[in-house]
C-alpha cells in the first residue's frame, strides 16, 4: 500500500475532474446513480483521446512512418498498463475486445467449441448477466451440451455446496460473475476457481462490475479467463479486455480471420500470429485502447484500496438510508457487497421510480439489469438500480432517499 | 414535483394502476401476448368479438402505471365498440402520445396525453394498444415493442 492509498479519498476533488457531473438536468444537479451500466469519463480520458487523434492518429504495427510508430507504441504500452492493472504474468495473456460481451463470445466460440461436446456440461449462475448466458447457451445448443445453473440463496449469495456437487466430470468450463450487476454480490471467486481446478475444469471469470471498485489479481484468483469493458472503469465504449493464460490462448483457434492476425497467407495455408494478435483481427479501436490506458493510470492515480474503502462506506450509509424507507425492499442483501443498491417498493413499479427520480436530476437503472433469470428467480419482474463509483456522494444518496420520498407521494 | 410529473401521473392513472377494470382471462377469447423487452413489461389481452362488435375483454400482467392504467382505460374505452371503431380510436390514441396536435374524442383516455412529454414511455402506454391491434389481426399473436 502507499502513502496516499491510506488517506481518505476525496470525492468532492474526484468530481472535478468529472466534466459530465457539473451539469443540472430537468433544472436539478445532475446526480448520476447509475455506474454498473457506465461509468463516467475523467477529463483525462477525453483529453487522452482527443490527443490521440490530434496527433498521433495511424494504423498500428505495419507502417514505417512517424504516426504509425507513435499510435503503435500508445498501444502496445496500454497492453502493458492493463497487465499490471489485473497482475497477468504476461502482457500476451492481455486481449483487446470491445467488451466483456465479446470477451464471453470470443472464449465460447474458440476454447469452448473446441472443447465442449455432446453431453458435456457448462456451469454458470443464477446471477449471470444475459452476456454470461446466451454464448454457453448458443454454443451447447450447437454442440448437443448442457448448461447447469449455480442456485443463489434468498440473500443474493452463490450456493457453494450446490456448487460443488454441479462439478462432474461432464463439466468442461465454470462461467461465473465476479461481482453481481443486479445485486452488488461479491462473489467467493478464489474457492469457486479452486472448487474446479479441484477437479480440472477452467474458470471464466465477467469481471465487469468489479474493477472499477476492486483491485483484481488474476494470480492470485486463479482464473484461467477474466473479462471486462472499459467503459465501466472510466473508460470509453467498444472497448474491452480479455485476459487468458497463455498455455490456453496459444491452444485455442483464432476468433475471427482477417488482418493483423496472421504471420503469412498464401492461398493454400495461412500461419496465425501468436498471441494476442491471433486473437484481434482487423484494425482495432485504437482510440479506444488509448483512452481505456488513460482510465487505468487515472484510477491507479486514484487508489483502488481508497476506492474501495469509500464505496463500502458509502454503501452502507445507503443500505442504511433506504431501508428507513417505510415499503421499500433491498434485493441483494449477501455479507460481501459492491456498491449497489437494487430495490423494489410496494406498489410502485420500478420503471415509474425511475421517471419521477430523473425529474429530480437523480439517474438510476429501472428494469431486468439484462438477468431476466435472476429476476425470475427473485420473484420480481423488474428492480430499481442505484449503482455507486467513486465520484458519488453522501449528498447524491441524500438527494435519491427525497425523491423516492417524493415517489412514495405520487403513490400514496 | 413538476408540473410534467402531474400531468403524467394524474390522479385517474393511480386509480387505475391501483384498481386495473377488466384485469381477468376471458376463456375461450381471443387473444395476444405483449411485450416491452427494454423493462419486462409483458400483458395478455383478450377479446370476444361479435358480428364485428367487441363484446368482451379483459387484460392481465404486470407493468408499470402507465402501462397498467393504459391496459385499463383501453379495456373501458373499446368495450361495446366496432372493431372499425376501436381500430380508429387506436390510431387517435398513437397521435395523442406521440405528437403536439390535438386529438378529440377520446374521452378518459386523454389521461395519458401527459405521456407525450416522457418520450421514453411512450412505449408503456402504447403496450396495451399494440397487443389490441395483434388480436384483432390473429386470434393467437405476440407483439414486442422493441
Amino acid at each position: 500500500m502507499t502513502a496516499s492509498s491510506k488517506t481518505i479519498l476525496d470525492a468532492a476533488r474526484i468530481r472535478q475532474d468529472f466534466p459530465i457531473l457539473w451539469q443540472r438536468v430537468h433544472d436539478k444537479p445532475l446526480v448520476y446513480l447509475d455506474n454498473a451500466a457506465t461509468t463516467q469519463k475523467p477529463q483525462a480520458v477525453i483529453d487522452r483521446m482527443l490527443r490521440y487523434y490530434h496527433e498521433e492518429n495511424a494504423n498500428i504495427h505495419r507502417g514505417v512512418h512517424a504516426l504509425s510508430v507513435a499510435a503503435t507504441d500508445a498501444y502496445d504500452a496500454a497492453r502493458e498498463r492493463l497487465r499490471r492493472f489485473i497482475n497477468a504474468a504476461e502482457t500476451r495473456e492481455i486481449v483487446f475486445v470491445r467488451g466483456t460481451t465479446e470477451a464471453i463470445n470470443l472464449v465460447a466460440a474458440t476454447y469452448g467449441r473446441s472443447h465442449v461436446g455432446a453431453g458435456d456440461e457448462v456451469v454458470i449462475s443464477e446471477m449471470e448477466h444475459h452476456s454470461n448466458i446466451v454464448p454457453w447457451q448458443m454454443l451447447c445448443e450447437e454442440k448437443g451440451a448442457r448448461v447447469r445453473v449455480v442456485p443463489i440463496t434468498e440473500s443474493g449469495e452463490l450456493q457453494l455446496e450446490a456448487y460443488a456437487r454441479l462439478l462432474g466430470p461432464r463439466t468442461r468450463l465454470v462461467a461465473v460473475t465476479h461481482v453481481s450487476n443486479a445485486l452488488g454480490t461479491i462473489n467467493p471467486i478464489e474457492e469457486i476457481v479452486r472448487l474446479a481446478h479441484d477437479r480440472g475444469i477452467p474458470v471464466l471469470v465477467d469481471g465487469a462490475q468489479a474493477v472499477a471498485h476492486m483491485t483484481v489479481d488474476v494470480q492470485a484468483i486463479g482464473c484461467d479467463f477474466y473479462a471486462f469493458s472499459g467503459h465501466k472503469v472510466f473508460g470509453p465504449t467498444g472497448i474491452g479486455v480479455l485476459y487468458g493464460r497463455a498455455s490456453l490462448l496459444d491452444a485455442m483457434p483464432p476468433y475471427q480471420g482477417g488482418g493483423d492476425m496472421i504471420r503469412s497467407v498464401t492461398f493454400e495455408r495461412t500461419l496465425y500470429a501468436d498471441i494476442p494478435q491471433k486473437f484481434e483481427a482487423g484494425t482495432p479501436n485504437i482510440a479506444g485502447v488509448v483512452g481505456l490506458d488513460a482510465a487505468i493510470a487515472y484510477l491507479s492515480d486514484v487508489g483502488l484500496d481508497r476506492v474501495t474503502a469509500y464505496e463500502h462506506e458509502l454503501l452502507a450509509y445507503g443500505t442504511e438510508a433506504l431501508a428507513r424507507i417505510e415499503g421499500l425492499r433491498l434485493t441483494g442483501t449477501a455479507q460481501r457487497k459492491a456498491g449497489i443498491l437494487s430495490f423494489v417498493i410496494d406498489d410502485i413499479h420500478p420503471h415509474d421510480i425511475g421517471t419521477i427520480l430523473d425529474r429530480d436530476g437523480i439517474a438510476i437503472r429501472a428494469g431486468h439489469h439484462c438477468c431476466q433469470p435472476l429476476m425470475a428467480r427473485l420473484g420480481v419482474p423488474a428492480t430499481a438500480r442505484a449503482s455507486l463509483a467513486c465520484y458519488n456522494t453522501r449528498e447524491d444518496i441524500d438527494a435519491l432517499v427525497g425523491s423516492i420520498r417524493t415517489a412514495k407521494a405520487v403513490f400514496a | 414535483m413538476s408540473t410534467e410529473l402531474d400531468d403524467l401521473y394524474q390522479e385517474v392513472i393511480l386509480d387505475h394502476n391501483r384498481k386495473p377494470r377488466n384485469f381477468r382471462v376471458l376463456d375461450a377469447a381471443r387473444k395476444a401476448e405483449g411485450f416491452n423487452p427494454l423493462c419486462g413489461d409483458r400483458l395478455t389481452v383478450y377479446l370476444r368479438v361479435a358480428d364485428g362488435v367487441i363484446t368482451d375483454v379483459g387484460f392481465q400482467g404486470s407493468g408499470c402505471a402507465i402501462s397498467k392504467a393504459s391496459a385499463s382505460l383501453m379495456t373501458e374505452s373499446i368495450k361495446g365498440k366496432s372493431v372499425a371503431d376501436a381500430t380508429r380510436m387506436l390510431e387517435r390514441f398513437q397521435k395523442m402520445v406521440t405528437s403536439p396536435e390535438p386529438v378529440d374524442d377520446l374521452g378518459k383516455l386523454k389521461a395519458l396525453a401527459g405521456v407525450r412529454q416522457f418520450p421514453v414511455r411512450v412505449k408503456c402506454a402504447t403496450l396495451a394498444w399494440h397487443t389490441l391491434r395483434a388480436a384483432l389481426e390473429s386470434p393467437d399473436a405476440v407483439v414486442s415493442t422493441e
